[in-house]
């Protein structure tokens, strides 16, 4: 199918985007990589009458260590998360997770902040970001609003960017020499939308696993931590598979999963011991 | 609303291509209608079957998830420009010994992503060929031929510079 026609301005800052935006209001979509909102408007599920293009905000660039953090803007593509080594070095967790996100010509398009404020359930960044405490930034036309992954993810494809602001960073707490992290997806087809996915963030004291942040996707209607399985891991040599029997167990307190396209719910809830399985086994390679 | 046009300036194939358009057009669209480069298929028209892929930038991407108006002042590369310069000549030339075709619908985008594959990974195993095509559907083939006919001119092209390198 084809897009309906709509108006498309290209603002040549960030600027001039939140002027746009706030000219236009809730008429105004904006356009990052494009690789979700254009498919929804050749699909027809989406049809701004403005599209505001941020190609050209600069600012919304770069990938850089700021602080304990690594900050990485807006409108970084899949691809350079892939080829950063600032990303391999400091955010492990998120160099695990950029190999499953779609395909070659889609991770040259498509951005990080897109992703983000797209907040599609079955999402990879999402969950990175949930599982490593990211703090997402937003600009609105007055301030800065800083927004703990925990409280940016509200609901299917729904955050708490509000009318008129802008998504320009995110940024990840660098890793210490003590962070193990796991990733895995288990999805139909290389580069699919994931059955079920976890992003897993641990420290480690001693060869135990010292805290643990399990965070589940394509489980709930937006990244979930899996709180009691975490706890269950604490104390635990870090990758031992004893672990399992107990942390799985543990899952169906934490994981309800809503069933999809995808797969009924009981599949899911055994898929999620499953991938739990494989991030244990990693966690204890990587160690 | 009046219907926005908007004027365009590009590279396609090495040739400046000057344009108004809508800027609903993608760049697919764009290519095949206005330029008569009807190489580029247009198969799912939302990012799932390759089938329309094209360089920007010497970067492999989705013509159907790409506005043409996003492509101003980029350097467009298609199927046509790159098999005219012989940049695919080795691959195409495979992809015939090795069946790797059967109706075509997939090939140029088939091509293309091969060719970013020996361009960036000339050391990928088969298992880096099978998810390098991954977002590239064929219906005919079973991608068995078509991975045949990649790793072939992977290993060509590696001999060929390992040759080339012992002669100097």
């Amino acid at each position: 199918m084809k897009s309906r026609d709509f108006f498309y301005v290209r603002p040549g800052s960030l600027q001039q985007a939140l002027q746009a935006l706030a000219s236009h209001g809730s008429a105004a979509q904006l356009l990052a990589g494009g690789q979700s909102l254009v498919p929804a408007l050749n699909l027809r599920l989406a049809a701004p009458e403005v599209l505001v293009d941020l190609q050209d905000c600069a600012e919304l660039r770069g990938i850089k260590v700021s602080g304990q953090s690594l900050r990485i803007g807006a409108l970084t593509t899949h691809a350079q998360i892939q080829s950063s080594p600032e990303v391999v070095q400091h955010v492990p967790l998120l160099a695990r997770a950029v190999p499953y996100v779609a395909h070659t010509a889609i991770r040259n398009r498509g951005t990080i902040g897109g992703s983000l404020s797209l907040a599609d359930p079955a999402a990879e960044y999402p969950a990175v970001a949930l599982a490593t405490g990211a703090v997402i930034i937003v600009q609105g036309p007055a301030k800065e609003r800083r927004i703990a992954a925990a409280d940016f993810f509200k609901g299917l494809y729904t955050t708490d960017l509000q009318p008129g602001e802008i998504l320009t960073a995110v940024e990840f707490p660098i890793a210490t020499a003590d962070d193990r992290s796991g990733f895995y997806e288990l999805a139909r087809r290389r580069g699919d939308y994931a059955m079920v996915g976890l992003a897993a963030q641990v420290s480690v004291a001693q060869g135990k696993v010292a805290a643990a942040r399990l965070a589940y996707f394509a489980v709930a209607d937006r990244p979930i931590l899996a709180k009691t399985a975490a706890a269950s891991l604490v104390g635990q040599p870090i990758g031992d598979p004893a672990c399992l029997s107990a942390a799985s167990h543990a899952l169906a307190a934490d994981l309800d999963p809503m069933p999809d396209l995808q797969a009924q719910s009981q599949t899911k809830s055994y898929l999620a011991g499953v991938v739990l399985k494989r991030v244990v086994q990693q966690l204890g390679v990587t160690s | 609303m009046n219907a926005q046009t908007i004027a365009i300036r590009l590279q396609v194939n090495g040739e400046p291509v000057e344009a108004d358009v809508s800027p609903s057009m993608h760049l697919v669209d764009f290519l095949r209608e206005r330029l008569d480069l009807t190489g580029s298929h247009l198969g799912c028209e939302h990012g799932v079957c390759g089938a329309c892929s094209v360089m920007v930038d010497n970067t492999l991407v989705r013509g159907c998830l790409m506005l043409a108006v996003q492509a101003a002042g980029k350097e467009v590369h298609t199927i046509e420009g790159l098999s005219d310069a012989g940049a695919l000549h080795d691959l195409q030339q495979a992809f015939l010994q090795h069946n790797a075709l059967q109706c075509g619908f997939c090939t140029p985008g088939m091509l293309l992503t091969a060719l970013d594959l020996v361009r960036n990974h000339p050391d990928a195993s088969r298992d880096e060929i099978r998810d390098y095509i991954s977002g590239n559907y064929c219906r005919c083939t079973g991608y068995q031929a078509i991975v045949d006919a990649v790793e072939s001119v992977l290993v060509a092209r590696k001999n060929a510079l390992s040759t080339s390198t012992s002669a100097a």
